[in-house]
């Protein structure tokens, strides 16, 4: 399916679609956002009772649906078309694509079904108060105990943190350097020592913690010191997953310019018939079909186990925040004066579009990060 | 009544390959036999040189030709488009007269259609055809003219009718090109060549039975053309490949090929030449600058992501969804990737990026890319066009108010453009 869905997918996603427009408005995406917890349990229930969105592309035998990476992508295309305030990537991507990667068959079984069905809400503690992206830049420490890891440290950029039931912890060996000694380790969370502050975010739609450990009992999963490339891979595959999401929203950005360019009248003619606004509406076509084409193309890539997927990731969400921002910040252009208010929606999806530009790294990081990936396997 | 499954029609294409082929002869009467089988376009009709058989198999009937050394018919260059043009529209005369002598390559046409005082707006075209009783005179120029300089013949829209509205005053003909009232120029370009002609006319001359259809239908036939030129593109590319194997009839095929695609020749270079960038940045040592690394990363994810979305278009079309405007969008990312790459070219060579020819950066192909690149974005319908058809037929966005209507006469137009 590298480049085009087949009929049972294009089904699947007006099925989501439809789900998400009935259930999830965008009147309903500022309430949640308003609230503490920042968003609504019993959306979340339904999304998962009905719809089965959190194991979409978990196997059968841990409760999930049995589909792919493909069927993912087009769930997160849809979320982040309707803006949806879920802790859906915290949940079903970061958490359990970190879990297929490093956890043992029996962790698996252990921990997957709760995330596959809704009832436990899980994150992937990753990144620290530097903001890098790479494992190797990990230094909460687990100190090996005779009652497992004790963990020590603090993490930031923690997606749903604070609601989290589950918390997945990248940690180090003490004393270890560099993609040595990096461990997967798991915290119920809420637990004694581990202090949870939720952050000031520019997105509201979407909640991050800080996280400080403090001598706090964890469960090894995986082998110990050896999670780095796994856990590589899960960061690729969660930024192949943002990009999907991201070209959804762009795709919102979109249709919404173009409709108000056909409504909105100023010298006797809707501003769409000038070639000024029409160009530049043709140009973020172009600009978002490509990120299209990149994200579904890396999709298909991560589902038939391509080897190209590190670079095919940097690829996809390099082109995805480019194309994501440029069309967030033309869409507010367009609009106007009344693009800039808060009671416009646009600012919503703008908000998302800088968030998401930055998560996992930039384009200009992934570019980087695109050009050693080439030069390696020339 | 033919079965139409490809291991029948593969069958029947070897065995007469088998019965009929003999690099012996002269490439003229190979390809008449060719015709007259119907083997040369088996996806024409029956009663004009074709076997009425499905276009989808012409890829399974071409490696039977391929298996046996056999040379096609001709079928590069503007002579196709006539030909289609004239399978659509001409009448039974037209057919009998030319279509044979395009497939046997005995005639090459070109294509009157662009003007100096219309490029984008094609329907603005003032080359005028008056009928003077016994036959259509023609006056006025045309330009961008491909292989005007060698062909026979040419498929010509003029204007004849000054007080209809503007698309509707055009008719379509056919012009024998060897005759006192035309003069050819070639047109040269700013990266040197000379791929294009100028065509001018003082009272030249058309039989009445060179008419194309009914008088006012030109725009209407001029279109089907120029969708034949559109998705004849990518056959252009496969074709325009010559055989390696010795023999006369093959290096008859070859000066044939040589001859039409010669103004070609850059066309690669115009695309931005991507494939360059890579081995270029690592011979000279600007892979590890960082900034070039981003500009490189960003032009070779742009180029990747447009393929992809070609890929797209072109398999949603095989699976039956309608080809619609979208080809916009890939013409649109051709240009900016092709505009990347020129940039991307100048970073990595650096000072050398000044120099042309034996001098200049890769023995002047980089020179070539940077002078070349400006035509993607507007040969083949210019960008700020494609950005139109995206917005008007895929967004759905309201058309500018148009101040074109009424008789042509009236409408506001460029002067003529001093020789």
């Amino acid at each position: 399916m590298r480049f085009a869905f087949t009929d049972e997918q294009e089904q699947f996603r007006a099925i989501v679609r439809r789900f998400l427009r009935e259930r999830a408005p965008i009147t309903a995406v500022r309430q949640q956002m308003a609230t503490t917890g920042g968003f609504d349990r019993g959306l979340w229930q339904q999304l998962n009772d009905e719809l089965g969105l959190a194991g979409v592309h978990l196997p059968e035998a841990v409760g999930g649906q049995g589909f792919g990476f493909v069927e993912l992508g087009i769930v997160l295309e849809e979320l982040g078309r309707a803006l949806t305030c879920a802790p859906y990537f915290a949940t079903a991507v970061l958490a359990a694509e970190a879990l297929l990667q490093v956890a043992s068959a029996d962790e698996q079984r252990a921990l997957l079904p709760a995330i596959a069905s809704g009832q436990r809400i899980a994150t992937l503690a990753w990144v620290e108060a530097d903001g890098r992206w790479d494992v190797a830049a990990t230094t909460l420490t687990a100190t090996p105990t005779a009652g497992g890891p004790v963990l020590d440290g603090r993490k930031k950029f923690v997606l749903d943190g604070v609601t989290a039931d589950l918390v997945l912890v990248v940690a180090r060996a003490p004393g270890s350097s560099g993609e040595d000694g990096i461990s997967l380790c798991a915290v119920d969370a809420p637990c004694s020592g581990l202090d949870r502050r939720a952050l000031a975010t520019i997105d509201t739609t979407r909640r991050q913690a800080e996280l400080v450990f403090e001598r706090v009992p964890a469960r090894l999963l995986g082998t110990l010191g050896g999670a780095a490339a796994a856990l590589t891979r899960t960061l690729d595959r969660a930024a192949v997953a943002l990009a999907c999401e991201m070209t959804g929203g762009a795709r919102a950005l979109l249709a919404s310019a173009v409709e108000y360019a056909k409504l909105r009248m100023q010298f006797g003619r809707p501003i769409g018939s000038f070639q000024a606004i029409k160009h530049k509406c043709a140009e973020l076509l172009l600009e978002v079909e490509l990120a299209g084409a990149a994200a579904n193309y890396a999709a298909a890539a991560i589902a038939e186990d391509d080897p190209q997927v590190p670079a095919l990731a940097a690829l996809a969400k390099a082109v995805a925040s480019d194309a994501y921002m440029h069309t967030a910040a033309e869409c507010i252009q367009i609009h106007g004066g009344i693009g800039f208010t808060w009671d416009h929606d646009t600012q919503l999806w703008y908000k998302r579009a800088k968030s998401s530009e930055v998560m996992f790294g930039d384009a200009s990081y992934q570019r980087e990060r695109y050009m050693q990936l080439v030069e390696a396997t020339a | 009544m033919s079965t139409h499954d490809e291991s029948t029609v593969r069958a029947e294409a070897r065995a007469w390959l088998q019965a009929h082929w003999d690099p012996r002869l002269s490439l003229i009467e190979w390809r008449s036999l060719l015709a007259d089988a119907g083997w040369g376009m088996p996806h024409w009709p029956q009663a004009w040189y074709g076997r009425d058989l499905p276009v989808a198999l012409n890829p399974a009937i071409e490696e039977e030709f391929d298996a046996i050394g056999a040379v096609g018919v001709a079928r590069i260059g503007i002579r196709l488009l006539a030909a289609a043009t004239l399978l659509e529209h001409g009448s039974d005369l037209h057919k009998q007269r030319f279509l044979k002598r395009i497939l046997t390559g005995e005639d090459t046409w070109c294509q009157l259609f662009s003007e100096p005082g219309s490029g984008s707006d094609l329907a603005g075209v003032t080359t005028r055809a008056d009928f003077n009783g016994e036959r259509w005179l023609v006056n006025g120029q045309k330009l961008w003219t491909t292989s005007a300089h060698h062909a026979e013949w040419a498929l010509l829209l003029a204007r004849t009718d000054w007080d209809l509205p503007k698309h509707q005053g055009l008719s379509f003909f056919i012009i024998d090109m060897h005759q006192r009232g035309i003069e050819v120029q070639p047109l040269k370009q700013m990266n040197g060549h000379a791929s294009f002609n100028q065509v001018f006319f003082t009272d030249a001359e058309i039989a009445p039975e060179n008419q194309v259809g009914a008088i006012g239908d030109g725009w209407t036939i001029a279109m089907t053309t120029l969708a034949h030129e559109r998705r004849g593109a990518d056959a252009l590319r496969r074709w325009g490949r010559a055989s390696t194997r010795a023999g006369r009839i093959y290096d008859e095929e070859r000066a044939e090929i040589a001859t039409v695609m010669e103004p070609y020749k850059w066309y690669p270079q115009r695309a931005g030449r991507v494939d360059l960038v890579l081995p270029r940045a690592r011979a000279t040592g600007r892979i590890n600058d960082a900034t070039v690394r981003q500009e490189i990363a960003r032009l070779l994810m742009l180029s990747q992501s447009a393929e992809w979305l070609a890929h797209r278009a072109r398999h949603a079309q095989e699976l039956g969804r309608p080809e619609g405007p979208e080809g916009s969008l890939g013409k649109l990312a051709g240009s900016h990737v092709a505009r990347a790459a020129a940039h991307v070219h100048t970073l990595i060579s650096g000072a050398d990026a000044m120099l042309a020819g034996a001098d200049g950066a890769l023995g002047g192909v980089i020179a070539e890319i940077l002078l070349s690149v400006p035509a993607t974005s507007i040969a083949g319908g210019t960008d700020e066009i494609q950005r139109n058809i995206i917005a008007e037929r895929v967004l759905d966005l309201p058309r500018e108010p148009r101040l074109d209507g009424g008789p042509f006469r009236d409408v506001p137009r460029n002067p003529p453009r001093p020789r």
